[in-house]
């Protein structure tokens, strides 16, 4: 196991695919005995593209995305990110990669309750060791329309802002690969719409790779590509 | 710097935000008790080292029958230290005709180096400290010489050659001695005059002493250096030397505050551990967070572990200066009860302790669950049941255990004990953790006879079993220590009480004559006072054992026994054992044994000669052999200040030998004329004043008990903690749990019933555990350690089991209180 990407993690140059999965599978332990979350998934997708997971309850979207993340490590196959294979990355090299290359967005918005909005935003970019992480963590929370909410705890801030202050957070770092799970899911409508708006405007002026699970069908309906998870298996 | 800059912006953000408040109160009371207790014992420890040193008026007595070689002085004088000379020998003093065998001591400036000198204007007056000695030309004879030689404050006394002034009469010196040696009254004066009166001529019979005081470390180091360059002949002594009641005081009260230390310093533990707890519960989204945003397990642990350090910084800082304040308070509270002398100042020792403690409990106790957080894996962001995998036990509980040991170890230094109480603390949590998850499964059985309320708060005992058993663990050990303080207190206290009843026998009378018997007892009687019981006093040889001359057979023997063996022993014959006395070996003498040559042996005496019963002694009295034999062995409470003799005969052996008795008695206070009477009335009969040695053990025993009840005030603060600090442990679950009750449709009354019966549940099994616990723990502490009787009582059992269940339930309700209270529809949305 190596901690960093090296070339030997590296599969044929083929970075037009941003993220590849390769025989995907994740089972865990029951009481009843072994269970399939995510049953021999393969796919592939391209810089800029963006990919709703759809699917009902408990048909594996969110373990996907944990997986295709680096979060969580699957128990046969491997993901391809940017070329470097997160199965032969230990958990700080996997972390190393995403503090890099990869954002998220997630339905209860993850804020650290602790820390104000700007800060919230400036996180991934110290933990990068960006020394300009104020400005652009206070320019990014301005393009979300947060200018003046930048002091503000997270318990100060509505749904609807909170969601935003994730969004700023997410994309401060100019990831590679976005992955949003369920981001409209606790809020309602009106707000659930602006927020998506949000997202797929700034998705499209920095050109990142969207992965989205999502129920929410107009959601869904303004992705690129849609994969239907159904028992595990993309159908 | 990352690290340090998150780790400082969390805390202050978390610290706003109220977070950290229960974290930082329990540490910061817990190194307030520790550092007060510190400060406190460390002070009173020091008067109480002062007080015993007063009994030799200096820290080191350097005693000789030759005067004392320059050399020695100017040695201490290069080292910082204080010093003084004496010089004692008995002569006669005159005032006209009238005449008494005195001990003179003449003293040098500085004079008592430790304790004071107490004086009056007349005979037995009460005393008032003094400060400096006698001028050139002035002597303070003691109460008894003046009133025997018919003397007053400005009588001339004929000392010798020379002619001295009486200016004041002296009550006590601090090194009058609690023993017998020094039968005739005192008077002190000038070494100037000495030469003046023509006494010390070669040959004469002089006591000469080097006195010694100083800081602690310089007068251990000069011990060590007198001892190597004394010659044969001095006689060093110092504290441990000092009489044995003020020794016994002292190494009581030093065990009993160390354990006390001890039990604060393991409830600051029990308390960080459970707040830990919590911040580790409450930190898992955090961390999966910052590990999802690319932070390693390295850089969130050093988040974690720097914000710790910062607490225990704060909370080391406040809660030293909290105990130095609280300390400082109690003595000032105190002081006026007592008639102690200055307290030493408090050295800034408890401070570092209390910052080294408070950094090692946190990493004993703090750190493992700190490292368990930082595997909680990122896949938690997204699925909130996913927790950190299974802690491994050796590395979750090793350092508490580790922390534990050395926290003992540096309190108790002792082999013996380090073993008993480490491996007792180990049985003790095992058999509380047992007897915990006994208890609540108990509770679970029965809670289908209760009704809905007790049924929820039961309930909630057995679902967090594992949680409730170590909450009944912490409870239990935090009641069972202040139950065990209270309890070894009281053994204590009245153990004390015990040793010096209020009318303890405050006067010796010694060399009654034969015919003058009858009229003194009379006479003490018509006094208002109560003679203890009056036995004869004879003095006698111990010549032989089993035949064997004691010359040759204890040649080479202990210094004690040497002494024991060849000194002239005072000797009583009695029909009845005393009181004070109990047979451990034989039978005490029947009607029928009088006129035996039987003898019965003081513990003491008997064991330092090795002697058994049957043994054949032979003592030569007033010229007379008398062979005898050991009838019975008797274990003699000495501190009754009742006449009491090692070697006792049966009646009917030594009633024609030619003696003297001799009694005790309790005269009250403000009796000095009529004892000045009454030595006028026996002169031959040596007055020996008890009182102001009595008062000193007092000061001491008073000392100790004030320094023990103060501990047990910083134990019940740091026992409160940790009762905050585990009801704030489960407040979340518990908010939520409410507010889904009452969004059921649950009464408030109902919920508040329902948290009442379970904190009421917890608090009395936690009781009943500690009662029992307690009640062992003090049986075997007691007995064996502080070597004092032990008696059940039932009492501070049904206080622990009844103040447990009271103060859980108190303290539950009011740390849940905010929660109940809270609007349901605003917990659900948070």
């Amino acid at each position: 196991m190596s901690s960093n990407p090296t070339p030997s993690t590296h599969a044929q140059a083929n970075f037009d695919s941003v993220l590849k999965a390769e025989n995907l599978s994740k089972q865990v332990s029951s009481p009843e005995g072994a269970l399939t979350i995510v049953d021999d998934v393969s796919l592939s997708i391209a810089r800029g593209e963006s990919v709703a997971v759809a699917g009902p309850s408990g048909a594996g979207k969110s373990t996907l995305l944990a997986l295709l993340a680096g979060l969580d490590t699957p128990t046969s196959g491997r993901v391809l990110l940017e070329g470097t294979d997160l199965t032969r990355l230990d958990e700080d090299g996997r972390a190393r990669l995403r503090a890099e290359r990869v954002g998220f967005v997630f339905q209860s918005f993850h804020l650290i309750p602790a820390l104000t909005a700007l800060e919230n935003v400036m996180l991934p970019l110290e933990l990068a060791g960006r020394a300009d992480a104020r400005r652009a963590a206070a320019e990014t929370l301005a393009r979300v329309g947060l200018k003046d909410r930048t002091g503000h705890y997270p318990r100060q801030l509505s749904g609807g802002e909170q969601q935003r202050v994730a969004i700023a957070r997410a994309f401060v770092t100019a990831p590679a690969v976005l992955f949003a799970d369920e981001p409209t899911g606790n809020l309602d409508t009106a707000t659930g719409a602006r927020v998506g708006e949000l997202l797929f405007e700034l998705n499209a002026s920095a050109h990142t790779t969207l992965v989205l699970v999502t129920h929410d069908r107009e959601l869904a309906a303004r992705c690129a590509r849609t994969l239907r998870m159904e028992a595990g298996r993309i159908a | 710097m990352k690290a340090v800059r998150l780790a400082l912006r969390l805390l202050s953000r978390e610290w706003r935000s109220g977070e950290l408040g229960v974290l930082l109160l329990a540490l910061t009371v817990a190194v307030a008790a520790l550092t007060g207790v510190g400060f406190l014992v460390g002070r009173i420890s020091a008067a109480v080292a002062l007080e015993a040193s007063s009994v030799l008026a200096a820290d080191i007595r350097l005693g000789s029958t030759r005067p004392i070689a320059e050399a020695y002085f100017a040695e201490a004088e290069r080292r910082g230290l204080k010093s003084a000379r004496t010089s004692s020998t008995l002569s006669v003093v005159f005032n006209g005709d009238a005449s008494q065998l005195t001990n003179l001591v003449a003293v040098t400036a500085g004079y008592p180096l430790r304790g004071r000198l107490l004086t009056a204007v007349e005979p037995f007056a009460p005393g008032t400290p003094v400060q400096g000695i006698p001028g050139p030309g002035e002597v303070w004879p003691a109460s008894k010489l003046l009133a025997a030689v018919g003397g007053k404050v400005g009588t001339e006394l004929s000392i010798g050659a020379a002619t001295l002034r009486v200016t004041r009469v002296l009550i006590s010196r601090p090194d009058q001695g609690g023993t017998f040696a020094e039968l005739a009254p005192s008077l002190i004066m000038n070494a100037a005059d000495l030469p003046a009166t023509q006494l010390v001529q070669p040959g004469s019979r002089v006591s000469y002493a080097g006195l010694f005081a100083g800081e602690r470390p310089a007068i251990e180091d000069f011990k060590a250096w007198l001892t190597d360059h004394k010659q044969p002949g001095e006689r060093l002594r110092d504290i441990t030397d000092a009489s044995p009641q003020v020794r016994n005081a002292v190494e009581r009260a030093g065990r009993f505050l160390s354990l006390a230390s001890l039990v604060s310093v393991l409830l600051c533990a029990i308390a960080v551990a459970m707040a830990a707890r919590r911040y580790v519960h409450r930190h898992l989204d955090t961390v999966a967070l910052l590990k999802t945003l690319g932070a390693t397990r390295g850089f969130t642990l050093a988040v974690a572990v720097l914000q710790l350090l910062a607490l225990a910084l704060i909370a080391a800082l406040v809660g030293a200066a909290l105990g130095f304040l609280a300390q400082e308070w109690l003595l000032r509270t105190i002081r006026g009860l007592l008639a102690v002398t200055e307290l030493p100042p408090p050295s800034a020792m408890p401070f570092a302790v209390g910052l080294v403690t408070a950094i090692a409990v946190l990493a004993g106790f703090a750190l493992p669950p700190l490292i368990q957080l930082q595997r909680v894996p990122a896949l938690r962001v997204l699925r909130r049941d996913v927790g950190p995998p299974p802690p491994i036990v050796l590395l979750a509980f090793g350092p508490a255990v580790l922390v534990v040991l050395l926290l003992i170890w540096w309190v108790v230094r002792d082999r013996h004990l380090f073993l008993y109480l480490g491996a007792g603390l180990a049985a003790f949590l095992a058999i509380l953790a047992f007897a915990g998850s006994a208890l609540v499964l108990l509770a679970g059985r029965l809670r289908g006879r209760v009704g809905v309320a007790w049924r929820y708060g039961v309930a909630n005992l057995s679902r967090r079993r594992a949680e409730s058993v170590v909450q009944l663990v912490a409870f239990g050990t935090g009641i069972m220590v202040l139950l065990l303080l209270g309890i070894i207190r009281d053994d204590l206290n009245s153990d004390w009480r015990r040793t010096l009843p209020p009318n303890l026998p405050n006067y010796f009378f010694i060399n009654i004559p034969p015919a003058e018997r009858d009229d003194f007892i009379h006479f003490v009687e018509a006094l208002g006072a109560r003679t203890t019981r009056v036995l004869p006093m004879i003095r006698g040889r111990l010549t032989a054992i089993n035949g064997r001359p004691i010359e040759e057979g204890r040649r080479g023997g202990r210094g004690e026994e040497e002494g024991f063996a060849t000194r002239e022993q005072n000797l009583t014959w009695t029909t009845e054992l005393g009181p004070d006395n109990r047979i451990v070996a034989g039978h005490w003498w029947t009607e029928a044994d009088a006129g035996k040559p039987l003898v019965s042996l003081a513990t003491e005496f008997q064991e330092s000669l090795g002697l058994r019963l049957g043994d054949h002694l032979t003592f030569d009295i007033g010229g007379e052999t008398i062979e005898t034999t050991v009838a019975s062995i008797r274990k003699v409470k000495w501190d009754t200040f009742r006449p009491n003799f090692f070697i006792e005969f049966a009646p009917g052996v030594l009633e024609h030998v030619a003696g003297t008795y001799m009694t005790s008695a309790y005269f009250t206070p403000g009796t000095a004329r009529t004892l000045a009477e009454l030595a006028h009335r026996f002169p031959s009969v040596s007055i020996f004043d008890i009182d102001e040695l009595l008062n000193q053990v007092r000061a001491v025993l008073d000392k100790a008990a004030l320094a023990v009840q103060s501990v047990f005030v910083f134990t019940l603060l740091a026992g409160l903690t940790v009762l905050l600090a585990a009801v704030q442990s489960s407040r979340d679950e518990r908010r939520y749990e409410s507010a889904m009750l009452r969004t059921l449709g649950a009464r408030r009354s109902t919920v508040v019933q329902g948290v009442l019966a379970e904190f009421l549940t917890l608090g009395t099994l936690s009781g009943l555990i500690a009662a029992a616990g307690a009640s062992l723990a003090a049986y075997y502490l007691t007995t064996r350690w502080l070597e004092l009787r032990y008696t059940f009582e039932l009492v501070p059992c049904i206080v622990g089991i009844a103040g447990g269940a009271l103060l859980v339930a108190s303290g539950g309700w009011l740390a849940t209180r905010s929660v109940v209270n809270q609007p349901p529809l605003r917990t659900l949305r948070a």
